[in-house]
């Protein structure tokens, strides 16, 4: 009992100066979140589960890994043979940057979906861009650490792409590289960009949360709450759902690593670096081949390059791309099936990056670049202004009661 | 099988477009395990073959115990080596003996000695070679059983051998296996075939020397995380049972 009371009386000591027990019981736990999440919305979580593994795995490596291109790629055969465990560590941070993309794709799609982008969650949703932003380029980075045949060509063929821009490109591409080629100045600075950015990255996932408190959590019907009936307390409720979600991930991302660590690199990264020799095709991660293959949908080399980046960019416009009232894809029927010819349109991305540039590949990728950016460019603005819908639900809990009245009857009827 | 489709390490451009002679591998799948007798069977092959033009430098002779030699026998073995040390307190570099904790000696001293040997061509360091190739471990046994001679009509380069697996089909390395080209001292019959799959469960035991830890640990991992999940789920379950 006096125990118990000189815990309480320590604790309001403290959070009385700084209010730390306070912050934790308002954000994780009397949080009222609405009721009707679905396991879409655990995808948050897990992207910063993902980001802590990633910083601490790759703080362990770092202090294994050389940053000389001399020694780049024996000190990680090194790790991979001699380190204690380190064949562990380094799968689960080379698997862990596949997972990270994943997990933040199905969170971006999540948020396409149920208009969690729209008033008033439009900062939030640009945050979140530049954490995808901030993401790439450390997976870039990192990607050519280990100083093998893709990391060197890999980067020899994405900062050369910095040489379309008129007049001030070969000199950005200089400055890049540190030097006339990609070389052991271009090594140093990437491994030094790619221990810092994770922190950014840090710090603007922060952001990133301080936004989604202010107006609380989106939820599948993107109907605002309206009443205490319409949410549950964050704990225990959705810490569980997360803590569930979290294992089905970790049972996903542990195969990976100790069954099938290889399975999404390439095999030409086991070969060293080598300055004079091309390998027959160079391929980026599969989670940049969307991407590449809309640069390569575009003859001219400028236009590319600035197409690739207007991909990623065009997500900063989205809030006001898309000015339809209505929230969620579940309410707007014509939004919901461009939502999936995207979706799809996406997935042909990522494969016709992955294949040569030549023949029907090339049709492939213009015509699903051009969808691409139809999409949010005429689509979206058209559909905002002549969607029709029907009656939307009064609230959260009306709907999702409706829903399971609906069910029944269907039920019922049979 | 979307993921299948994507994976870049399915698209390597550089194979030829005959299909591998697939092999049952014992170290395959989640329960896979090195067969020790092929490893060491496959290290004679390496000692008395590859080893006359190829390295395996990411490897000490200390990490033979993995295969199952003890300390010293791995001291005998490493004392066939001679690597350059030095200076001593004369400043003078020396030969010796290598020893357990050295990495594998290779047969050049630099890559232009090798070039030069070997008609221009640089013959790879083979510890990584099977992680290093798509389908590595099949397409290293392919190739070691790929030589043909020269169809007709093709034109073929001075000095270069016909290999049906090999990229561009012309490879600069000669077949380097035949039958009997090793005598095997446990009795097994040393034909071409076996000789190439003892190599190469070898080199496949170079490149992930951890394979059977981390499958091992693997097993363990999910079965754990499984459990936990379904414990996960109940506990779900029961908390939200009266969320309407």
């Amino acid at each position: 009992m006096s125990k118990d009371t000189e815990k309480k009386g320590i604790t309001s000591w403290i959070d009385e100066r700084l209010p730390v027990f306070t912050f934790i019981n308002h954000n994780l736990r009397d949080y009222p979140t609405p009721k009707n999440l679905n396991y879409f919305w655990n995808f948050g979580s897990l992207a910063g589960v993902t980001l802590v593994i990633m910083i601490i795995t790759g703080i362990l490596l770092a202090m294994q890994y050389t940053a000389d291109t001399d020694l780049a790629f024996d000190s990680v055969e090194r790790i991979m043979r001699d380190v204690n465990n380190g064949w562990l560590l380094r799968y689960i941070h080379m698997n862990g940057a596949s997972m990270f993309f994943i997990i933040v794709y199905i969170h971006i799609f999540r948020g396409l979906y149920y208009g969690s982008y729209k008033y008033p969650r439009e900062i939030l949703w640009m945050l979140g861009v530049v954490i995808l932003l901030l993401m790439m380029a450390t997976a870039f980075m990192g990607y050519v650490l280990p100083w093998g045949q893709m990391s060197f060509w890999g980067a020899t063929v994405i900062t050369n792409l910095f040489s379309a821009f008129p007049v001030v490109g070969d000199y950005i591409v200089t400055f890049l590289w540190g030097g006339f080629s990609v070389d052991n100045p271009t090594l140093t600075r990437f491994f030094v960009l790619h221990y810092l950015l994770p922190f950014a990255i840090v710090g603007v996932v922060a952001l990133h949360l301080v936004a989604l408190h202010q107006f609380g959590s989106n939820n599948p019907t993107g109907i605002d709450v309206k009443s205490d009936g319409d949410t549950i307390p964050f704990h225990p409720y959705y810490t569980v759902k997360d803590y569930f979600g979290l294992g089905v991930y970790l049972i996903i991302f542990a195969a990976l690593v100790f069954f099938a660590p290889n399975f999404l690199g390439h095999p030409d990264n086991y070969i060293p670096a080598n300055p004079l020799q091309t390998p027959a095709h160079i391929v980026p991660e599969w989670y940049f081949l969307p991407f590449y293959a809309i640069l390569r949908a575009v003859p001219d080399k400028l236009m590319g390059v600035l197409l690739m980046f207007a991909a990623v960019a065009v997500l900063f416009l989205l809030p006001w791309l898309d000015k339809h009232r209505v929230r969620s894809a579940q309410f707007r029927p014509y939004y919901k099936q461009f939502y999936w010819l995207f979706f799809i349109d996406c997935m042909i991305l990522g494969w016709v990056g992955a294949m040569p540039a030549e023949g029907i590949y090339v049709t492939i990728s213009r015509a699903a670049s051009i969808y691409y950016f139809a999409f949010f460019l005429i689509i979206m603005p058209i559909l905002s202004r002549y969607e029709k819908i029907g009656e939307l639900p009064s609230s959260i809990s009306s709907a999702v009661l409706s829903d399971k009245f609906d069910k029944g009857t269907e039920n019922y009827a049979k | 099988m979307k993921v299948m489709i994507l994976s870049p390490a399915l698209i390597s451009g550089a194979t030829s477009d005959v299909k591998l002679m697939e092999q049952k591998w014992p170290f395959n799948g989640i329960f896979g395990r090195f067969d020790e007798s092929s490893l060491q069977r496959g290290f004679q092959v390496y000692r008395e073959v590859c080893a006359a033009c190829h390295g395996i430098r990411h490897i000490s002779y200390r990490d033979l115990k993995g295969i199952g030699y003890t300390n010293d026998e791995i001291k005998v073995i490493a004392a066939d080596y001679e690597i350059v040390d030095g200076p001593n307190d004369e400043g003078e570099m020396f030969d010796r003996e290598a020893l357990p904790s050295d990495k594998f000696v290779g047969p050049y001293e630099n890559d232009k000695i090798a070039r030069l040997a070997n008609n221009g061509a640089y013959p790879p360091d083979l510890s990584l070679i099977v992680k290093a190739r798509a389908n590595g471990a099949d397409y290293l046994y392919s190739l070691l059983n790929g030589y043909k001679d020269y169809p007709e009509n093709f034109e073929a380069s001075e000095g270069m051998y016909y290999n049906e697996f090999y990229p561009g089909y012309q490879i600069a390395m000669p077949s380097p296996l035949m039958d009997d080209i090793v005598e095997y001292s446990d009795g097994t019959e040393a034909t071409q075939e076996q000789i190439a799959k003892d190599v190469t469960s070898f080199l496949a035991w170079t490149a992930e020397p951890e394979l059977e830890e981390r499958k091992s640990l693997g097993v363990k991992t999910l079965f754990f995380l499984i459990l936990l999940t379904i414990m996960l789920l109940g506990v779900k379950r029961k908390i939200w049972k009266d969320v309407e």
